[in-house]
């Protein structure tokens, strides 16, 4: 079971509902977030070209903050999601410094936190909030192991890439081009 | 022109607009503990190769030194928890793969050995110490017994210490500044280094000043080498490491790099020392000083400016 | 050793100090293994309400966490309107109720208006203010000198109580500052408007034709939903905009036309496809008149001559021609919504909808399909005396093809030296903030200056409140009832919304408000329910359903009468015009005196130095109301003005940096705005977000951040149809701190 997500980017207009979505669900405080909408613009006026985002911690298989943990609160559960057990974590910021992705923040309360693919909704098998809420319906998510899941299937029927593939972190969140 | 924009108004707090997360709590650590691993090293080195004698401050004065630093660092650490009271979860497991989980458990280590190494010698600054209790001075008879074992495992975790910072750092690929391998060998020379200094201080003997003079000015040919072969590695490594180095190099922890850390760190004191070998008479504590500084600079540069270089946006 | 008594209390001591640590280990366990987590999704408590942050009133569930506070806002899957999912707006809807700067309680002005000094009052005290300065107006000058700005669900009360009282000078602001003039080129071509929310048939469409509509940056929740979804089918999408929108980027064909000059491309359209036979022929013939008169018009509309006006070039132009032609009957041009640009706005909107009747899209699958709207029963009242005077007997004779009343002229009455038929004395304003929607400022605070009575109801401090002599806090959305929305759509729906908890605050629901003021004039009759919640029941169980039954499942759909959402092969339809027919010429504009078919007219352009203040949307803001509400400024906190990077060059202007805005009027912005530079806007146009730059410094969070474009339009250009105020013809140069300084002192 390895669970991921596809970010259609021809359908994100950067409304950032999956923003306040993800707050409202999992009380992320004010002034923080746990995913973000990057835009990036290419060309000159009037040849451009847009790209719109919805990023968050990409729950990579080869995970440097799980591996860089001092007292393994950061760990991987079922389906390859990469969590934080609060009451394990010393607050170093280990994890923080080492994600290339800069997915995790320091939560006011002292632990650090980030997207957990709604785990607690997807253990009642509902999805996560941010793919409940997009208006666009741009983002899947699902089991890459099952054939028919959601995300498999358009997978399949797109092109797609990661982010800074380079970092060898093996991520699961695609961005369909 | 290309824009790259965050729409969303992300500002995580100590993460954006670039990650801020350890401040000195953590460079003063590195510092400290560089030092400390530094001397007990040095101390531990010459005891194992008999030139107590010659080298006795190193080996007997100097080390009284270490358990304050590492206190000292441990509480640094401390104050740079934000999730305080679970800091015993620490050490309710060993992580081959976190370098951070090493270094609290050789500080585990290497702590009491530094205790026990001062409680041997205690008699060198304090001739009439007495134990008072039986169960100490039995303590005292055994470790002196196994004092050459002891040593080995000073002088083993001592060099953990000293290279485990840099290899903290160099662990985190996600700052393209500490992606080099040779954040490791760096810091372990720079602390080496600074504790060799702090012998130069303290020492009466003037041909163990002399020695240790020689010392320091070998380490700091050593650690120029380190720097100047790892800017080029950035320089011919990938764009995000190319940005890291220009960071140096005209960016803006240039001056504080090469002023505080080289020039005043490394260039300066090695030749006064120069000098002073070449028989000007020159103060020994400017060089020591200017050693001892420009090993704390050294941390404080690459951690903040480390935080400061990404591979995103 | 302890006595028995100690060794009592000792040993109750460490039990329940064992039990507290088993219980606050196991707690510890719970937490930090996400059991408490697991708690945190299963049918927690619920309750169903419609949204208030804009107008498209999506249909949701209001969820409460355990300890009984608001938790989140999730959509109603049953609900067309969104399909189960909110918008970002109405997502952080929470942050509405939770924003500590909402307005506590009932406040009358105690120093001059616009000082901001008030006192604190209790209801009966401010509504007895109100009610006995609107009997004085009554009597000194008739009750048709009260005049309501409104916008919202509580539209409905505050009207009722007008009505009764004797006033229909009741002015949406939304409709001359918005909508107005597509609701009347499309009453006058196809004798229906279209709507709120618009009768689009995106998701089905072929081919989406946006003239400036900015879909996706403007968040009309079903549009942007069913833009994703024509996406996915592979329609294409034509973008008209000077501006790189969001839609451009997803769009087969941008066209970066010259701003202001929109309407030339449209007339070009019509030629094309006239000329090329691309229209509907079937359709055009059935269903409309005027085609004749219509060719003969556009014959030399030719795309080089759109080319030299617009800056687009002929292949594009017929290209795009063609596209749509093709793909007619499933074709939109879309109306769009906030048109008031220029003045001809009217006239532009006429020509979008002769080309979808051209195209025959007009009541076609993947055009505009006929909404049905479930037809609520009404309680009776009283019949309402036909006021002695209405709005038309302001100004006589100007804006003649407005068929509701339009604000502006509301506020010029209001201004004795405009020489009104009979001066406006007292408004009161219900949840539109007329500062900043109005523009103008300057008019409109000197209109405010000759009020008897201005009386604000708000849930926020708020522009208009600051000058207000009296503020009524509202209660919002969460913390009440309201009128059942029977908004027209595929099927007719019904959604209720109920209060998720009691209101904070001294805070009352817009419905007591109005019952109370009635009770105080007399007029308590046409309130005869002394809570809303008892007329939504009688008006449920005259339908077959009940109040009961609607709080537990927030929406119901019912079937079509009638299987006629869009026209049949062989349907004779009917048209609400004078002809019968959609009337491509408009005879009814002519018998006004006005162009019954639109003429291209060129606008003012910039002068050198001066940008075209172009404005919009975000799609995590609804205009100024949300720049205050914590979850949307997390995302959104300030506007900034895009600036074309050969400008900025020009100007030394770099991102990040702030700057102040003067416009033609001399106008300086009363706070400096962000700088972007982006090759998404003309040179020749700067862009920005409606909604910042507040003046009221009771918003903790707004107050000064951004630049408000409303302070920056001070050019309106009317439009004479029906009053609509243009607003893109302002133009702005940039200042520096310090050259602000030199001109203040």
């Amino acid at each position: 079971m390895r669970y991921a997500m596809a970010v259609d980017t021809r359908k994100c207009v950067g409304c950032s509902d999956c923003v306040v979505a993800c707050q409202t669900e999992n009380n992320v405080p004010i002034g923080f977030c746990r995913d973000w909408v990057i835009e990036v613009m290419d060309g000159t006026y009037p040849q451009l070209e847009m790209e719109i985002r919805s990023e968050r911690c990409n729950h990579c298989a080869n995970a440097p903050c799980v591996r860089c943990c001092p007292t393994g609160a950061s760990r991987i559960e079922e389906g390859g999601i990469v969590a934080v057990e609060h009451n394990v974590c010393i607050g170093c910021g280990a994890c923080i410094a080492s994600c290339p992705y800069d997915a995790r923040y320091p939560h006011p309360a002292g632990y650090v936190d980030k997207c957990t693919f709604c785990i607690h909704r997807i253990r009642n098998g509902m999805t996560p909030a941010c793919v409940d809420v997009c208006p666009t319906k741009c983002l899947y998510f699902g089991d890459l192991d099952d054939r028919n899941s959601d995300i498999t299937a358009v997978l399949k029927r797109r092109k797609s890439k990661t982010l800074i593939p380079e970092a060898g972190t093996d991520p699961h969140l695609y961005f369909l081009k | 022109m290309k824009e790259e924009l965050i729409v969303s108004g992300r500002m995580n707090q100590l993460v954006d607009p670039h990650l801020h997360i350890w401040h000195w709590q953590i460079s003063i650590y590195l510092f400290l503990g560089g030092m400390a691993a530094g001397i007990l090293a040095i101390a531990a080195l010459y005891y194992i190769r008999g030139r107590e004698k010659d080298y006795s401050t190193a080996v007997r004065i100097t080390p009284f030194l270490a358990p304050v630093l590492l206190i000292l660092g441990l509480i640094a650490l401390f104050i740079d928890l934000r999730h305080k009271l679970f800091f015993w979860q620490l050490y309710t497991n060993i992580k081959l793969q976190s370098p951070m989980s090493w270094g609290a458990w050789t500080l585990m280590v290497i702590t009491p050995v530094s205790f026990i190494w001062c409680a041997l010698h205690i008699n060198d600054i304090f001739p009439k110490w007495d134990w008072k209790f039986k169960w100490l001075f039995d303590l005292e008879v055994f470790f002196r017994k196994y004092k050459k074992a002891l040593a080995w495992v000073m002088l083993v975790y001592a060099i953990i210490l000293g290279i485990y910072t840099g290899i903290l750092l160099s662990a985190f690929n996600a700052r393209p500044l500490w992606n080099t391998s040779i954040l490791g060998p760096l810091f372990l020379t720079s602390g080496l280094s600074a504790g060799a200094a702090v012998t130069l201080i303290l020492s009466r003997n003037k041909a163990e000043r002399k020695q240790f003079a020689r010392i320091d000015l070998v380490l700091i040919g050593i650690e120029l080498f380190l720097i100047i072969h790892m800017f080029m590695g950035f320089l011919a490594s990938t764009q995000v490491q190319i940005e890291a180095a220009k960071m140096f190099l005209g960016g803006p922890y240039t001056m504080s790099f090469w002023i505080f850390v080289v020039i005043l760190g490394m260039l300066v004191p090695a030749i006064l020392e120069i000098m002073e070998l070449g028989k000007f008479n020159v103060p020994v504590l400017m060089p020591a000083i200017l050693v001892i500084f420009g090993s704390l600079m050294l941390r404080f540069v690459i951690v903040y400016a480390g935080q400061m270089s990404r591979w995103l946006y | 050793m302890a006595n028995r008594r100690d060794f009592i209390k000792i040993s109750l001591y460490g039990a329940g100090a064992m039990a507290a640590g088993a219980g606050g280990y196991k707690l510890i366990k719970a937490i930090s293994s996400g059991e408490a987590g697991k708690k945190l999704v299963v049918d927690l408590k619920r309750t169903p309400t419609y949204c208030e942050v804009c107008f498209w009133k999506c249909a949701g569930w209001v969820y409460k966490n355990s300890e009984g506070k608001i938790w989140k806002i999730v959509g109603n899957d049953e609900d067309q309107h969104c399909n189960g999912r909110f918008c970002p707006r109405g997502t952080g809807g929470v942050g509405m109720f939770y924003d500590e700067d909402r307005l506590k309680t009932p406040l009358i002005r105690v120093e001059e208006r616009g000082k901001q000094v008030f006192r604190k009052a209790s209801w009966d005290e401010a509504l007895d203010y109100i009610a006995t300065r609107m009997k004085e107006i009554s009597v000194k000058y008739g009750p048709e000198s009260m005049a309501l700005f409104t916008h919202g669900s509580g539209s409905g009360y505050f009207t009722t109580l007008f009505k009764s009282f004797g006033s229909a000078n009741i002015a949406e602001p939304s409709y001359a500052q918005c909508r107005g003039p597509r609701d009347e080129a499309f009453l006058a071509t196809f004798g229906e408007e279209a709507y709120s929310p618009e009768i689009t048939d995106i998701r089905d469409t072929r081919c989406l034709v946006l003239i400036g509509s900015h879909i996706g940056e403007n968040m009309h929740n079903g549009q942007v939903q069913e833009m994703s979804d024509a996406i996915d089918k592979g329609a294409t999408i034509i973008t008209v905009d000077p501006r790189f929108s969001t839609a451009a980027g997803k769009s087969k064909f941008w066209l970066p036309v010259k701003p202001a000059t929109d309407l030339a491309l449209l007339l070009t359209w019509i030629h094309e496809i006239v000329y090329n036979d691309l229209y509907d022929k079937k359709y055009v013939e059935k269903y409309c008149t005027g085609f004749y008169k219509l060719k003969e018009h556009v014959k030399d509309f030719t795309p080089e001559w759109a080319y030299g006006i617009t800056t687009i070039k002929p292949d594009i132009i017929r290209k795009t021609a063609k596209e749509m032609g093709d793909a007619a009957p499933a074709v939109i041009v879309h109306p769009g919504r906030h048109v008031t640009w220029y003045g001809d706005d009217t006239q532009r909107i006429r020509a979008i909808a002769i080309l979808n009747a051209l195209l025959g899209s007009w009541g076609r699958r993947g055009g505009f399909y006929r909404p049905s709207k479930f037809s609520l029963p009404s309680y009776s009242l009283p019949p309402f005396k036909a006021p002695a005077k209405s709005w038309t007997d302001l100004f006589p004779g100007k804006y003649s093809i407005a068929s509701s009343p339009v604000s502006n002229v509301l506020i010029d009455a209001s201004i004795p030296e405009n020489n009104p038929g009979y001066p406006i004395k007292g408004w009161i304003v219900n949840g539109t903030n007329l500062i900043n929607t109005i523009p103008d400022q300057a008019n409109t605070l000197k209109a405010i200056q000759y009020l008897d009575l201005l009386v604000a109801v708000d849930t926020m401090p708020m522009e208009i409140t600051g000058w207000a002599d009296v503020i009524l806090p509202e209660c919002t959305y969460l913390e009440r009832y309201d009128v059942l929305r029977a908004s027209p759509h595929r099927k007719p729906a019904i959604a209720l919304r109920m209060p998720a908890t009691d209101p904070m605050y001294d805070s009352k629901p817009g419905y007591w408000i109005a019952r109370e003021l009635s009770k105080r004039l007399i007029l308590q009759n046409y309130f005869p329910f002394e809570k809303q919640q008892e007329l939504l029941d009688w008006q449920l169980k005259k339908t077959g359903s009940s109040l009961e039954e609607m709080q537990r499942i927030g929406v119901k759909t019912f079937e079509r009468e009638v299987d006629d959402l869009y026209f049949s092969e062989d349907e004779q339809v009917g048209f609400s015009t004078d002809s019968g027919k959609i009337e491509l010429y408009s005879a009814y504009f002519e018998g006004a005196g006005f162009d019954p078919l639109p003429k291209y007219i060129p606008h003012d352009e910039p002068a050198e130095g001066f940008y075209r203040l172009i404005y919009g949307r975000a799609p995590m803001h609804t205009f100024s109301r949300t720049s205050n509400n914590p979850n949307l400024t997390d995302l959104m906190d300030e506007n900034s003005v895009w600036i074309n990077p050969v400008v900025a060059k020009e100007w030394g202007l770099k991102t990040d940096q702030y700057i102040w805005l003067k416009n033609q009027d001399n106008i300086i912005s009363d706070f400096p705005v962000k700088v972007r530079v982006t090759e998404r806007i003309r040179w020749d146009s700067i862009y920005m977000v409606h909604g910042f730059g507040h003046k009221d410094k009771l918003l903790t969070r707004a107050f000064g951040r951004g630049v408000s474009d409303t302070q920056l339009i001070t050019n309106v250009l009317v439009d004479p149809l029906m009053g609509g105020t243009g607003m893109r013809s302002n133009f702005v140069t940039f200042l520096t701190e310090k050259e602000v300084q030199e001109v203040a002192s």
